[in-house]
């Protein structure tokens, strides 16, 4: 297991490279003029433009010079910093506050699949083709059917300004209270997925063979559900939750911006609409390591789960 | 020559520790309904051991899951019979009075040990659960009693192995597991459901040994459910034969396997290779087990049987009671005991 988690941190390195230099690349390597890009539509005065070309090392061309940009960068990016946007910001900082908001909403959204979406799905198993199981089939197909585009204002009118449940929009610093409901949005699309997998997985395990031995055993049936099939059953579903959560804890774009929730999404969204190449680069660059690690724990987790997996 | 009387099971009637009678089992299905089970009656006194025998689909299976109180319903229902415990009728009892009959009166291991064992749990803690669940031990003593069981059934080095999962076992070694764990609360009656079908040859063999061994040791009685007549011969009492549901053949070993006295039994045993025929093709039983949707009439084995007469396909076969505890469901049982003998 060490040596596996050892080869899987070497491949770490190797893919964090990679794709910080194919973000760093997309976004730099065709850009025309940056710093004419960064003034927008305002003349840019000679003065101002000889101080940012050596700030940003514009001076080097062709692809030697871009390499020369992403070493430069990388090298930053290895002390812990990760540079300033072209508003002047420091991205650290900007992530500083950014994060935290976006963890707090992908912990509400995950906490709703895991409540409700695990509980409903075993039921579902268990009592398979009953009313309950029929009615979340059809709710789940229609919350995988809507897109969180049409989803998002959808709730965000309905409970949020029609019937005013919930605060429509989070702003700055958002309370718990505020987030609840893009979490819930966020999360109805875990939700549906863990109910499906959880109700497939507890179905198909009760048919197991070594619940029919449970049986013979003399069981009480309370228990061969919560201790055997339980158990075998969420092996997949916690794989899935896992990954889930590596998604969710790289901000979520559209709901983040429905909801105008100053998370990660909201930050790397504005970063891409304003052309802020630094910032989109520090906030994927970022982003990347939280997914490999999170990817990292969750197949170590699938290890101690199920003891059939073992890594070499 | 005559059949050679072997009385394994004389016990007076009424004192069977577990009797079958007129067992009827049905899977209602979309497709429709499946007579499983078409009136199925054996016994079985205490310390014998009794082989039901019969290809797939026969109801064998279905038989002993009913039995230990642990068919899938839907799709099975017992529509009517008796499973008679030491004299009472299993079938009128609560679900918790079988669920307490269930591994301390009547265990049963099944075919594939891998399967049957749930893969995330060591097989100690599975062997425990029992203990633990319906003997009130303490986690230490399951322990102690799970280290004993498995010494029993001979898997080496128990103690360092109670720990293990079971993908971490071989096949017979599973078994034996299997085996261990159904020994946990002292039952009466052990049923084998095809306990060496998915292991090689020479484990088959070791494993048949075991169970013939604790049989004996623990004064246990068993159902050994088999396709495999070789199996069969060296442990088994007694032989009940199923086909299509039914009990078409009930005999003591010896006289069995000396003279058959249904068709069906008797192409069983001419369809095992033999080393001292050679050059000869090997004689099969033509044709399929029947569609249990649509079981023929009359004798349901009709459509493949060499003795077929109209009467066959009019009338269903009663038991013909032969001597010596004999049963044969087949109208021409006496020919076809007589042909077996004279051959």
């Amino acid at each position: 297991m060490f040596r596996y988690i050892l080869r899987r941190l070497l491949q770490m390195v190797l893919a964090f490279f990679g794709t910080t230099l194919i973000v760093y690349a997309l976004t730099f390597a065709g850009q025309g003029d940056p710093i004419q890009a960064l003034a927008g539509e305002r003349p840019v005065t000679p003065a101002q433009r000889a101080y940012l070309t050596e700030k940003y090392n514009l001076d080097q061309t062709g692809v030697g010079g871009f390499f020369y940009r992403y070493f430069d960068y990388v090298k930053d990016l290895l002390q812990g910093n990760l540079g300033e946007s072209l508003t002047g910001r420091s991205i650290g900082d900007i992530l500083q506050q950014a994060w935290p908001v976006t963890v707090r909403l992908a912990l509400i959204a995950l906490a709703v699949a895991i409540i409700f979406g695990v509980t409903a799905g075993v039921l579902a198993g268990i009592r398979r083709a009953s009313i309950f199981d029929n009615s979340t089939l059809v709710l789940t197909l229609l919350v995988l059917g809507i897109p969180t585009i049409v989803l998002a204002p959808l709730a965000q009118y309905f409970l949020g300004v029609k019937w005013q449940l919930f605060p429509p929009t989070a702003g700055s610093d958002p309370t718990f209270y505020a987030l609840l409901l893009p979490g819930i949005v966020l999360g109805s699309l875990s939700l549906a997925t863990a109910l499906r997998l959880t109700r497939a997985s507890v179905a198909e395990n009760l048919r197991a063979d070594y619940v029919r031995t449970a049986r013979s055993k003399g069981l009480v049936k309370r228990r061969i559900v919560i201790v055997h099939v339980l158990r075998n059953s969420l092996i997949p579903v916690v794989t899935f939750l896992g990954v889930e959560l590596g998604n969710l804890m790289s901000g979520a774009i559209i709901t983040e911006g429905v909801f105008n929730i100053p998370g990660v999404g909201f930050n790397l969204f504005r970063g891409i609409r304003t052309e802020d190449g630094p910032l989109v680069v520090g906030i994927v660059s970022v982003l990347v390591v939280v997914y490999l690690v999170s990817n990292l724990v969750v197949d170590v987790l699938y290890a101690v789960l199920d003891p059939r997996i073992r890594y070499e | 020559m005559t059949v050679q009387p072997t009385p394994a099971s004389a016990t007076p009637e009424g004192g069977h520790l577990l009797e079958l009678r007129d067992l009827h089992v049905e899977f209602r299905t979309n497709e429709g309904v499946a007579r499983v089970i078409n009136g199925v009656s054996y016994h079985l006194d205490a310390g014998e051991t009794l082989a039901v025998l019969g290809e797939s689909g026969s109801g064998k299976s279905v038989t002993a899951q009913a039995i230990m109180g642990i068919l899938d319903t839907p799709p099975a229902f017992v529509r009517s019979g008796q499973i008679l415990y030491k004299g009472e009728d299993l079938l009128t009892r609560s679900e918790e009075q079988r669920r307490q009959v269930r591994g301390k009166e009547i265990a049963m291991i099944f075919q594939d040990a891998l399967s049957a064992l749930n893969p995330v749990f060591p097989v100690g803690w599975q062997i425990g659960e029992t203990l633990r669940q319906r003997a009130g031990m303490s986690r230490a003593d399951a322990r102690r009693r799970a280290v004993e069981l498995m010494d029993l059934v001979k898997i080496p080095g128990a103690a360092k192995r109670i720990g293990d999962y079971p993908h971490q076992f071989s096949g017979g070694m599973r078994q034996r597991v299997m085996i261990a764990m159904a020994l946990a609360l002292d039952p009466k009656v052990l049923i084998a459901d095809e306990p060496t079908t998915a292991l090689d040859v020479t484990v088959q063999a070791q494993i048949m040994d075991l169970l013939a061994d604790l049989r004996r040791e623990l004064n246990m009685a068993m159902i050994l459910i088999t396709h495999d007549l070789g199996v069969v011969a060296g442990v088994a009492d007694r032989i009940a034969v199923m086909y299509a549901g039914r009990i078409v053949e009930h005999a003591d070993v010896r006289s069995l396997y000396k003279a058959p006295a249904h068709p069906y039994t008797k192409g069983l045993l001419e369809s095992i290779p033999r080393l001292d025929v050679r050059g000869q093709e090997l004689s099969t039983i033509k044709g399929l087990p029947p569609n249990l949707m649509r079981i023929p009439s009359g004798c349901p084995f009709h459509p493949r049987c060499p003795y077929v007469q109209q009467v066959c396909v009019d009338e269903v076969p009663h038991d013909l009671v032969l001597g010596d505890g004999r049963t044969s469901a087949c109208h021409f049982a006496q020919e076809v005991r007589d042909d077996s003998i004279a051959r």
